[in-house]
């Protein structure tokens, strides 16, 4: 079902926790549909120094949030925010057809992580 | 511990009783008559098929006449209910069921509404029990059939089948009953049931896949849902899948031979594995009713995880059971009998079935209760549902 890739974020996830005094914090998905991702940021001279995750979902969804959370680590915002989806399945190497809309969850919560820190930002 | 393999899906399906394939075997190689022939071969087949009948027929206190082997339980299902609605049209195009009915039924049900019948799917209460009263007040002039599953598949509760017997008896409506999950767990007779039609599953209760056989109470309008060569005694066509029914029979005969001792040993098992997780993991939830439930069935919701993750981790341990969780349906709903019991959608994604059988031992229970907390522990503290307070308190 899953490939190697998936079951080894799956099984020992990288970057996993909360950052108490975060720049940016982004949740999406709802417990309705089972998946919902909780991505903590870093910022510092505009890169991403320090990143983490919670996610209450399934094992790609797992697998997702800590794969993106190792290729954002370390890169300009601008950078972050051109990831996509496709970019995550890419670097796991493939997820079954249902599984695809973890990926897009990824980049979601990514995004919307950085939207909340230029928002606290701007204030 | 060192890994094993245990296998605790056995409402998925069960391994061949040993007994079962030795008497399926000759009918997989020597003895490969077609029941229909004449000839020696087909005689040894058609007697072969007759002495399965018998068994299954004794097994559920019925008539040989009034069992017909199918291709499944699925089909069994599909066949009492359109066979039922189709043959009594005339009189009416109501049916009452149940919200959490196999899709078997479901799904029949929602095909004979595009079909111009009306389908009353009535509600459950917390624990899964269909209230008696609400399938009598369903009932309208116009009402040709009730379907209620004997016992449910995912949690385990047992509906009072023999009450809404009497209610159909004196409505004069037919009443079927999906007994699937039922057989070998539960003593089933047709006549104290007061069913019309029942259907079972082989491989369920350890006889081969891809046979099931229905009920049908002799006097029953019922339509052909297969229509062919004339077999089953017209009813159901197909040359017979005979080492298959011969497995059938015999599977029927052990799990009626064997029933108290079975339902003691899954009892013994189930509550240890029940009270061994309330013990040991907190923020648990037992779907399905307490003590009217399957002695093989258990069913927990595990707060703030999620099944399918749930699954993965336990098979990495080499156990293997099943969730309600949308992500092992491909659908984006988790289970439909969870929610008809209340559960929210996130708890409902929690959950995990555990359904035992004969080759499960109480050394099983005890690794899946070695093992099972720390994956829980692990996957919650991934969760963003799950905080852990100060002072060792858990909340929300």
């Amino acid at each position: 079902m899953y490939n190697e890739t998936v079951m080894e974020h799956f099984t020992n996830p990288r970057n996993v926790g909360e950052i108490e005094d975060a720049d940016g914090v982004g949740e999406v998905g709802s417990p309705q549909c089972g998946d919902i991702m909780k991505i903590f940021l870093k910022v510092e001279d505009n890169i991403i120094k320090d990143i983490k995750f919670k996610t209450f979902g399934c094992a790609s969804a797992i697998a997702s949030s800590s794969i993106m959370t190792e290729m954002v680590k370390g890169r300009t915002i601008e950078e972050a925010l051109a990831l996509t989806n496709k970019d995550v399945v890419d670097a796991l190497g493939g997820l079954p057809p249902a599984k695809v809309h973890c990926s897009v969850l990824a980049e979601q919560a990514i995004r919307a992580a950085i939207e909340d820190y230029r928002a606290k930002r701007g204030k | 511990m060192e890994k094993r393999r245990i296998y605790v899906d056995n409402s998925a399906t069960t391994p061949i009783h040993p007994q079962v394939l030795e008497e399926m075997m000759p009918y997989l190689t020597e003895s490969y008559g077609n029941p229909s022939s004449i000839h020696f071969f087909g005689r040894e087949a058609r007697k072969a098929m007759d002495k399965a009948r018998e068994r299954v027929a004794l097994g559920l206190g019925a008539k040989t006449e009034e069992i017909y082997f199918t291709g499944s339980g699925t089909e069994a299902d599909n066949w009492a209910v359109k066979g039922v609605a189709f043959a009594n049209k005339k009189k009416g195009n109501h049916i009452i069921t149940t919200k959490i009915e196999h899709h078997a039924i479901l799904h029949t049900c929602e095909y004979l509404e595009k079909q111009g019948f009306d389908v009353t799917y009535l509600d459950v209460d917390e624990y899964g029990l269909v209230n008696p009263d609400d399938v009598e007040n369903a009932i309208n002039d116009r009402t040709i059939l009730i379907s209620v599953m004997f016992a449910n598949n995912e949690i385990g509760t047992i509906q009072p089948i023999e009450e809404i017997g009497k209610i159909a008896k004196e409505r004069a409506v037919y009443f079927h009953t999906d007994a699937v999950q039922a057989m070998g767990n539960v003593d089933i007779n047709v006549d104290k049931l007061g069913v019309d039609l029942l259907s079972i599953s082989g491989h369920k209760i350890m006889g081969p896949k891809g046979i099931g056989a229905l009920y049908v109470r002799k006097g029953t309008r019922i339509d052909n849902l297969i229509h062919g060569g004339a077999q089953e005694r017209k009813r159901r066509s197909g040359t017979e899948n005979v080492a298959a029914v011969v497995g059938m029979g015999k599977a029927v005969q052990l799990a009626v031979e064997n029933l108290d001792q079975h339902v003691r040993k899954m009892t013994y098992l189930r509550d240890a594995l029940i009270d061994g997780i309330k013990e040991r993991i907190p923020h648990v939830r037992l779907n399905g009713h307490p003590s009217q439930r399957l002695a093989n069935n258990v069913n927990f919701s595990f707060e703030f995880v999620e099944g399918e993750a749930l699954l993965l981790s336990l098979d990495m341990e080499g156990i293997a059971a099943s969730s309600g969780s949308a992500c092992t349906s491909g659908s984006l709903d988790p289970s439909h009998v969870l929610l008809a019991i209340g559960l929210s959608h996130e708890t409902a994604h929690g959950s995990l079935r555990m359904s035992l059988g004969e080759i499960n031992t109480r050394e099983d229970i005890d690794y899946i209760l070695d093992k099972l907390p720390a994956i829980v522990e692990k996957l919650r503290a991934l969760s963003p549902l799950f905080k852990q307070c100060e002072g060792g308190k858990v909340s929300v």
